[in-house]
């Protein structure tokens, strides 16, 4: 019993700010994603609208074909996990989890049966009388996460649920969460600033900015293939180029880009090539050589960093400062003059917007 | 290691604290004292004027009125206070920042005047009768106690909590109930004792307010004190110091004072 979310040109105000602008979001059922971006974007506020906790201007939420717009947020059977986990600091443990049953009008045997059950999940079950004041972080969250999931909501929402808890922690919860999301199979909305974290437990990510989705896909598309410019620099490609087609000469171009810097792409690789794009690469994508031959980007070295896997140097060509990574076993000194040579695989090709 | 402590500063704090509970342990003395008239140090000892208190009509009636009133406008500011501080700190972002401010102006604004703008408006203008002018006065005087106090009970509190529960099912008002009241319990207690002692000990307002038949305990003290000079002064005195310390001290023993102080 998987339900589809259906967010429908959802427009929203907090006062006279336009937060959200035409937002729309398919969701299938069972299917995790994120909404990823950084603080203002508008990911919260989503997230917000779909609970029930505020009002869109216009637009529409629909879960399985059930209109949840105008419906009240205690009506809308909905799991949440909070970043502060949320959890009622007069009851104890076992109560916090069966407060979403008691509204439901479960009681006694029955209830105490799926508490305890949901808290085994959660490997909490020696800890039901405590009060959450004596728990931990992760143990906090472990409660906020039974006590949503015990409702069998068709729908869960985790706003920043990692956020409070050390890396190590971080990890571990995550892959926990995505096993139970798995396993009962719940339609799930996954609010983060965190990318790693976003692209590890999502089946699709949405990257926001400025209350829009700017590309929703799955996190290996949006790594290697993102659409823009806004998610290509958010996920790491540092360089971007734009670039002039020359010369077409059958499954090769020459582009030029400022300064007179000429490359040859291969169409192979690349697919079709507009007569204008950006070429962008990650730091990975620029290899640096001193081989004068190399056909690249010249360029006179400037900082180098250690990475660990390789020497990144801050290097200065006709097209601007371009970030770019050298071998560990010819570390090359500032000033000098090298090539920047793209690698197709860390590139991509970007339109001109 | 024990630190040294300067012996001026012993000094001066005991000074200090002489200061503080002098006053206080001279009306204690004066109201122990056997004569007829007040005097320190007490010249013999006896409990009669403390007897004298509950001989005296006046006084039995008024003791009576300053705890009704102290109960009823105690209540009325809690019914008052609590959503309105709910209220402010749930929407703090959406309302305007002076709002805060408004609901505690009643303490910045002399209680004379306040008294007086009463007694010109109910009594005068109104002629609402004298218990009601009381209850509605003290409950205007100790509302924005109440205001700060739960206020500040509820700065601690996340809202997110109220949203869980919601998100759950369980629907706003019940929310109210069973999960926001709960975690400012001690906040709501806290109100009722600091506007219970306001109330009681209310001169200003109720000298206003108060009127033939009817009156306060610390008003017909007054009154007593015009027409006689004996140590029945004293006693009602230590008899509300009493009152206050004992209220004080079911606080100090359930929540801590620190609480009061936040």
């Amino acid at each position: 019993m998987t339900k589809p979310l259906s967010i429908r040109n959802i427009t929203a105000h907090y006062g006279q700010t336009k937060v959200l602008e035409d937002l729309s979001l398919d969701i299938a059922g069972g299917e995790l994603v994120s909404l990823l971006g950084a603080s203002g974007c508008g990911k919260t506020t989503t997230l917000r609208l779909v609970a029930g906790f505020l009002q869109p201007t216009s637009g529409s939420i629909t879960l399985g074909g059930k209109d949840l717009t105008k419906l009240p947020a205690h009506q809308r059977d909905i799991g949440l996990v909070f970043q502060n986990y949320a959890l009622f600091p007069h009851l104890s443990v076992a109560e916090n989890v069966g407060f979403g049953l008691k509204q439901r009008g479960i009681s006694g045997e029955a209830k105490t049966k799926r508490v305890g059950a949901m808290l085994e999940r959660v490997g909490l079950a020696h800890l039901a009388e405590r009060l959450p004041g004596a728990l931990s972080g992760g143990q906090k969250q472990r409660v906020a996460l039974a006590r949503a999931l015990v409702i069998e909501p068709p729908l869960l929402m985790f706003d920043e649920p990692l956020s409070n808890l050390d890396a190590k922690l971080r990890v571990d919860m995550r892959v926990e969460i995505r096993q139970l999301q798995r396993a009962n199979g719940t339609t799930s909305v996954y609010v983060t600033h965190d990318q790693e974290e976003a692209f590890s437990i999502s089946d699709r990510v949405a990257i926001m900015h400025a209350g829009k989705i700017m590309q929703l896909d799955t996190p290996e598309n949006l790594y290697q293939r993102p659409a823009n410019a806004f998610v290509a620099r958010f996920v790491g490609f540092e360089n971007l180029v734009p670039m002039k087609v020359v010369a077409r000469d059958g499954a090769k171009i020459t582009a030029e880009a400022a300064g007179g810097v000429k490359l040859t792409l291969s169409l192979e690789h690349f697919g079709a090539i507009p007569d204008n794009f950006v070429l962008a690469c990650r730091a990975d994508g620029l290899a640096v050589t001193d081989n004068p031959g190399a056909e690249g980007i010249p360029a006179t070295l400037g900082l180098r960093t250690y990475l660990g896997r390789a020497y990144q140097y801050q290097s200065e060509t006709a097209a601007g400062t371009l970030v770019a990574n050298g071998p560990l076993s010819k570390p090359l000194e500032p000033g000098s003059s090298a090539k920047l040579v793209p690698v197709p695989d860390q590139c991509t090709i970007l339109a001109v917007e | 290691m024990p630190t040294k402590i300067h012996p001026a500063l012993i000094g001066f704090t005991a000074l200090v604290f002489i200061f503080l509970v002098g006053p206080l342990i001279i009306v204690l003395g004066a109201a122990l004292s056997d004569t007829t008239y007040l005097t320190f140090p007490p010249q013999g000892l006896s409990l009669r004027w403390f007897q004298n208190i509950f001989e005296i009509d006046a006084f039995r009636r008024t003791i009576l009125t300053s705890l009704q009133v102290a109960v009823i406008s105690t209540f009325v500011a809690l019914l008052i206070g609590i959503p309105a501080s709910y209220a402010m700190s749930r929407y703090r972002i959406q309302l305007p920042g002076w709002l805060s401010t408004l609901f505690v102006l009643p303490v910045l604004v002399p209680e004379l005047v306040l008294g007086f703008s009463l007694l010109k408006n109910l009594a005068f203008q109104f002629n609402a009768p004298i218990f009601l002018s009381l209850i509605i006065g003290h409950t205007i005087l100790i509302l924005p106690y109440v205001i700060r106090v739960i206020s500040a009970s509820l700065a601690s509190f996340d809202f997110s909590i109220e949203e869980a529960a919601i998100s759950l099912g369980s629907p706003p008002l019940k929310t109210f109930f069973t999960v926001l009241l709960p975690n400012v319990r001690s906040g709501v207690i806290a109100a009722f004792i600091l506007a219970f002692i306001t109330s009681v000990n209310d001169v200003s307002i109720s000298i206003f307010l108060t009127g033939p038949g009817i009156s306060t305990l610390p008003i017909q003290l007054l009154a007593h004190m015009e027409q006689f000079f004996d140590p029945t002064v004293a006693s009602v005195s230590v008899l509300l110091m009493v009152l206050t310390v004992a209220v004080m001290a079911i606080v100090e023993r359930t929540l801590g004072l620190t609480f009061l102080a936040k």
